[in-house]
């Protein structure tokens, strides 16, 4: 299964910008994250084809992944 | 009432009143410089300071930014910014909400900051700045913490909330009494290169669909730490919101949730669709 994920902000650092990677099926966004090494605690907006997702959310072939990190600064 | 407009009237040139008439109607009438700017702006002249707004803001524009009243929430990086220019562009009333001291820490970035102001209270300093930056605006400094119980009480009155808070579940309950007082919200928030800016208006649920799963949460800021420069273009970019809002003009950031990347200088628009409910 063929999954684009897109990375933004300190994601990028020590990963990529976009990947397209194969996944087994079932993969969640929350294994992506895990594959990934971003912490749980650290993960901000996540959108699937621009829709909000949870982590929970079972990828589909073709789908787009975004992660944006967890900003709460001021 | 009459005698204060002629004598405005009389020393306006076009229909720019300088700064040393307006201060001297305030001293010949006993009135504040701000209610001399009101008397000024209700009859179809323009304070001169403001004359560089004009291509921007219409007369009648910048007499809706001085009748209305904005709460920041926040005085630190994004509140600094924030209330200097809500202060110059000349919105009356501005609400300044903090409970903190400056630290030493705070000098890198935050507007106000300065060593001599090292453990004064931050909302002191707001009102100091603005009141020398511009007199006839009225900052109410409000040093406490913002909460879910004293929320609707410290908004009531103001037309837009602009949240500057350091704190996700704070900006939660900012979000809730934004939406029992029926006001919108604009929001920012920083961490390092990374920002992002989005406005919730009454009735939206924008802040729970960005924070909703991790309100618990700090975020990546308490490992980037916040630079001098992101806090400058997220307040600015809030600012521009509020001032559009307050107009009525222009297109504001409803729906959509700007994500600033400075260090690889992106910056990207996030269409807030519908929230996936049906899973989890």
């Amino acid at each position: 299964m063929r999954v684009t994920v897109k990375l933004f902000a300190s994601f990028r650092t020590g990963r990529f910008e976009i990947e397209t990677v194969d996944y087994p099926p079932g993969t969640t966004v929350a294994d992506v994250a895990d594959v990934l090494k971003l912490p749980r605690n650290e993960l901000g907006i996540m959108m699937i084809n621009s829709r909000h997702v949870k982590l929970d959310r079972v990828l589909d072939e073709g789908d787009t992944l975004a992660l944006f990190p967890l900003l709460g600064g001021g | 009432m009459i005698a204060v407009l002629d004598f405005i009237r009389e020393s306006a040139v076009g229909d720019l009143v300088a700064w040393q008439h307006q201060l001297e109607a305030a001293r010949r009438f006993s009135l504040s410089p701000a209610l001399v700017e009101g008397i000024i702006l209700d009859n179809g002249l323009l304070p001169a300071r403001y004359q560089r707004n004009r291509q921007t803001i219409s007369q009648a524009g910048q007499r809706e930014l001085f009748h209305s009243r904005v709460a920041v929430i926040g005085c630190g990086g994004l509140g600094g910014y924030i209330i200097e220019e809500l202060a110059r562009l000349g919105v009356g009333t501005i609400v300044a909400i903090d409970p903190d001291v400056f630290e030493e820490h705070n000098l890198n970035r935050q507007l106000f900051s300065t060593p001599d102001n090292l453990g004064q209270y931050k909302v002191e300093a707001a009102l100091r700045r603005v009141t020398g930056i511009n007199p006839a605006v009225t900052l109410i400094a409000r040093q406490t913490a913002f909460s879910a119980e004293n929320g609707v009480e410290l908004l009531n009155g103001s037309r837009v909330a602009v949240d500057a808070l350091d704190s996700i579940g704070v900006r939660i309950e900012l979000a809730d009494a934004c939406s029992a007082l029926g006001i919108p919200l604009v929001h920012g928030a920083i961490a390092g290169w990374f920002g992002h800016v989005t406005t919730q208006f009454p009735g939206d649920d924008t802040l729970q669909s960005i924070y909703g799963a991790q309100k618990s949460c700090k975020g990546v800021e308490t490992s980037l730490g916040n630079p001098s420069f992101t806090p400058a273009v997220v307040a600015s970019l809030e600012v521009a919101e509020v001032c559009k809002l307050l107009l009525g003009q222009g297109t504001p950031l409803r729906g959509r949730q700007l994500a600033i990347d400075l260090y690889s200088m992106e910056i990207s628009m996030i269409e807030m669709h519908e929230s996936d409910r049906e899973t989890g």
